[in-house]
């Protein structure tokens, strides 16, 4: 099933494309800073269209199959909006045009902008970011700001539950801050003592990830905040799990000071097999001039008739830049796009179905595969995949397996404080008949497990690779191909 | 309720099994007060409506299919072969995740790892990771790896003026919690010994642009060897399209090389998403952010791809991560290392060459017109900087009436250089829009 890579289907000479011949005078090239060879492959456009179709068909994909990987929210990606993002006015202007000739792209962040505040409960929204993990990497930068700006430098501390994803400790240490460890009660809520007592004057936030990573909504939630805003620290939302709220509650009225969406999750664009995503970060009113820029700002004109004139803005005092120009703008499109279409109450739908299909699923399955906090949960769940009786198996096993039905494995080994974890988010585009043929085959797994646990040992059988060898890849380190001999 | 697939009787029955009365009943752990806010959001548009929107308000700018452009400045308009698009449009590639499952991701893997080979070829370096967000980013997170090299124990970073702006305001932005010094860029015209000058055994890193961001090629053999000697790595920012001509920044005996590899098949789409290159020697691999895909077997003895080196990674390692960053820009290196391909050797090179006669032929007829003077002293690739008579703006606004889109002001960024334009001129532009523009420039000239 391997297909050559691409460099061994190479031939000295072969050309991929063609191109008019120089329409000026030729000028003498850069003395000395030429290049001798450019090793790169020589290919028809039929070779190269080839190569990359059939590694297409090496891809499981959300439009070919159930794709249930907790915290990462694989909805259906809409066509519409890969249509719209490349419409000529969008795909070919340029970042760095005077704001006049841009203004229908200012005006469509403009509206994002909006749109996002509203839904978030926020004073103000920056679309720069460019991830989710570079959104907290802002977000925690504002909140190292802001103290900063009120004489209050000695707040160097995190804190961040232990379920939380790995990016919140990370993106504290990039921004220089301490990361404070918290720990989980017997319902997968923050343990309120625990808060109690790392709560003083050093602590510039919590990072809550609302609902948790378990897919529960925090029960405590407003004490939480209340109890972080009275030592003077703030709380930063991670939104990674804000398909379940929308509609349903802002985290702005929750208390919540700064919070950034993913647009690649919540709002359909698509994940692109690892990108581009977008991460904007929404802040309260105390924290709104503290945003990265340029923001995009509306000026009224004079007349009632006159449209508003859009235009970038640095917030007074912004963060900085977090990146290059504005944005990840074709994603701004597609989710633009995408909340046009639902509009207030499609995007209460769409939070409405995720949960029921987090909990049909977690209400069939419970029987079947242990739930640790086995309550309501909101967007997703998490079982454990293993058995006392079926001693050997694993999560790894039971995702592996779950290939040979023809469906993407849950996420496994997330969050940390679940053994064997399996990390289940359906989303909302998924039908019954697709998940209760997805209960049949987790619990055709289960009996195997008790039965042929061997069957799961060595899975997958029917995909076109078996298990990779990690440890192999690791060891040899081979993260290049250097081009094959080529005649030159 | 647009992409939702459930009937009332799907939903009744759902219920039924959670033991739930109403979807409304889902939501007990949600504090009752803020429960269900009635936002103030428009009302949902079918998908007829909403292209008519966003058809009005795509059409409301102007763009490089109708104007004849010479802006620049990072950011560039070069022809993409369709092939690259039917590609990205690969529902295999575009709507799956992450490679966290090798055995059903190898077209990912495979095609990351062929990126990573291209990469690697273009820049002469060892190793490239699977994508950065964009050039700024990556030059800030090789600061990152430059102050892990020394471990903290340097942390002072040269940066040459004529590095992007942006991406000089990303790093300051990225640095500001760790306590380092930042020096080197306060005038639009510090030349190099100037800033070798400025070396210590303080300084973890220097970055310096190449092609400038004026558009200058410079050797910096003597850099890299100045920095060396010093202890500090060197960090050269690239556009890759340049390396189809220009030695590979691995000659000079560069560290790190990050860039922004937009001009490699990806269109301008008004400044994202775009391509964060970033590349290093083996040495500097475990220092390195963001994933990597490396070559291995299966259990049935073919050659495959994973995700490797993990451990340097927020999931495993967390606080002590080497970086952040989880989601990349897969899709737009997918479509560099389609470019590439099928560019291939020759196409690239032919590309470059065609960028800097282009250009060479504008500068030269505009560097004749009498009130202008072409900035730059030594090679350029495929921008150069032309001192106006007038401010840039008023001049911009009078080539828009002729439907070309100007340079960037320089002045905004350098106040050494108030009406100063760069200009960028690449295989998108004929003859007959470069003498367009050198008239209209003449034209804009008069009082």
């Amino acid at each position: 099933m391997t297909e050559p890579v691409i460099f061994d289907l190479s031939s000295p000479g072969r050309r991929g494309v063609t191109l008019p011949e120089p329409d000026v005078p030729l000028q003498p090239l850069p003395r000395g800073l030429v290049r001798d060879d450019l090793p790169l492959p020589e290919l028809s456009e039929l070779d190269v269209v080839r190569h990359f179709v059939r590694l297409s068909q090496l891809n499981y994909s959300i439009d070919t199959g159930f794709y249930p990987l907790g915290s990462c929210t694989m909805k259906y990606n809409p066509k519409v909006n890969e249509d719209a993002a490349r419409l000529t006015g969008f795909a070919f202007s340029h970042p760095l045009q005077e704001v006049t000739t841009v203004q229908g792209n200012l005006a469509l962040m403009y509206s994002l902008q909006e749109w996002l505040k509203e839904i978030g409960g926020f004073a103000g929204v920056s679309l720069q970011p460019a991830a989710g993990a570079h959104g907290e990497l802002t977000g925690i930068l504002i909140i190292r700001a802001y103290h900063r700006q009120r004489g209050d430098s000695k707040r160097t501390k995190i804190l961040i539950p232990d379920s939380a994803h790995g990016t919140n400790p990370a993106s504290t240490s990039m921004a220089g801050l301490q990361v404070v460890e918290l720990p989980s009660d017997a319902r997968g809520n923050i343990d309120l003592q625990a808060l109690r007592q790392a709560c003083d004057d050093t602590v510039a936030a919590l990072m809550l990830t609302n609902p948790n990573t378990l897919g529960l909504f925090e029960e405590h939630v407003r004490e939480v905040v209340d109890q972080i805003h009275a030592c003077g620290g703030l709380v930063y939302g991670d939104g990674a799990n804000m398909n379940a709220l929308l509609g349903v509650v802002r985290p702005g009225d929750l208390g919540f000071d700064v919070m950034h969406f993913n647009l690649h999750k919540t709002f359909s664009t698509p994940h692109g097999g690892g990108g581009p995503g977008s991460g904007p970060v929404g802040a309260a009113p105390a924290l709104v001039e503290f945003l990265p820029g340029p923001v995009i700002e509306a000026v009224e004109g004079d007349g009632d008739e006159e449209a508003p004139l859009y235009r970038p803005v640095m917030p007074a005092h912004s963060i900085g830049r977090v990146k290059a120009f504005l944005g990840h703008f074709g994603m701004h499109v597609r989710a633009y796009t995408y909340m046009r279409m639902q509009g207030k109450s499609g995007l209460r739908a769409i939070a409405d179905h995720a949960v029921l299909n987090a909990n049909y699923l977690r209400a069939r399955l419970r029987d079947t595969y242990h739930v640790p906090y086995d309550r309501m949960c909101m967007h997703e769940f998490v079982a454990e995949g293993r058995w006392d009786d079926a001693p050997g198996v694993r999560a790894l096993d039971i995702a592996k397996r779950l290939m040979d039905f023809g469906f993407h494995p849950p996420t496994n080994y997330f969050p940390l404080i679940v053994h064997e974890a399996l990390m289940i988010e359906p989303t909302e585009s998924e039908s019954r008949e697709t998940l209760d043929a997805f209960i049949e085959a987790l619990q055709a797994i289960a009996d195997e497990a008790h039965r042929t646990p061997d069957v799961l040992l060595t899975a997958p059988h029917k995909t076109p690779f078996g298990r990779l060898d990690e440890v192999r890849a690791a060891k040899e380190l081979v993260l290049c191909c250097r081009p094959a001999e080529m005649d030159t | 309720m647009a992409y939702i697939p459930h009937t009332e009787r799907d939903r009744q029955a759902m219920l039924a099994a959670i033991g739930v009365p109403t979807l409304d009943s889902l939501y007990s752990s949600v504090p009752a007060d803020v429960r269900f806010p009635d936002l103030d959001l428009p009302e949902p548009l079918s998908e007829m409506e909403v292209m008519a929107e966003l058809q009005a308000l795509a059409e409301a700018n102007v763009d490089t299919r109708h104007y004849a452009s010479f802006l620049g400045a990072g950011a560039y308009n070069h022809f993409i072969p369709s092939v690259v698009d039917h590609i990205l449009r690969r529902n295999e590639f575009y709507t799956a995740y992450t490679p966290y499952q090798p055995e059903i991701s190898q077209g990912t893997l495979q095609a990351t790892f062929e990126y990573q080979s291209l990469i690697c070829a273009l820049t002469g370096m060892d190793v490239s990771n699977a994508s950065h967000y964009d050039g700024a980013t990556a030059l800030a997170e090789a600061v990152t790896l430059a102050l892990a090299h020394h471990r903290g124990k340097r942390k002072t970073l040269l940066m040459s003026p004529s590095v992007h702006p942006h991406y000089r305001q990303v790093v300051r932005t990225y640095m500001q919690g760790m306590d380092v010094t930042i020096h080197g860029d306060e005038s639009c015209c510090t030349g190099p010994d100037d800033l070798v000058r400025r070396l210590d055994d303080q300084t973890a890193m220097v970055a310096v642009q190449y092609p400038d961001f004026f558009g200058h090629i410079v050797d910096f053999t003597a850099w890299a060897e100045a920095a060396h000697a010093a202890g500090a790595l060197l960090c050269v920012v690239v556009n890759p399209l340049a390396l189809g001509l220009l030695k590979p920044p691995s000659t000079f005996g560069a560290d790190v090389v990050v860039g922004e590899g937009q001009s490699l098949g990806i269109p301008l789409s008004f400044g994202g998403p775009y391509l964060g290159l970033f590349t290093t020697k083996n040495e500097y691999v475990r220092k390195m952010a963001g994933r990597l895909v490396g070559e291995t077997l299966d259990s049935r003895g073919q050659r495959g791809y994973v995700l490797t080196l993990t451990p340097r990674e927020q999931h495993i390692r967390r606080e002590k991560a080497t970086s952040n960053i989880c989601t990349n820009v897969g899709l737009m290196a997918l479509a560099s290392a389609v470019y590439l391909s099928v560019m291939g050797k020759q196409g690239l090179r032919q590309v470059a060459e065609l960028c800097y006669h282009k250009a060479h032929y504008a500068a030269d007829a505009i560097g004749r017109l009498p009130r202008y003077k072409i900035w730059n002293s030594g090679p350029f690739f495929h921008e150069f900087v032309v001192e106006c008579p007038k401010p840039v703006a008023d001049i911009n606004e009078i080539l828009l009436e002729q439907e070309i889109v100007g340079g960037y002001d320089l002045g905004a960024d350098y106040a050494e250089l108030k009406n100063h334009m760069l200009i960028a001129v690449t295989e998108m532009n004929t003859q007959e829009e470069i003498d367009g523009l050198v008239s209209a420039l003449e034209e804009a000239s008069h009082d």
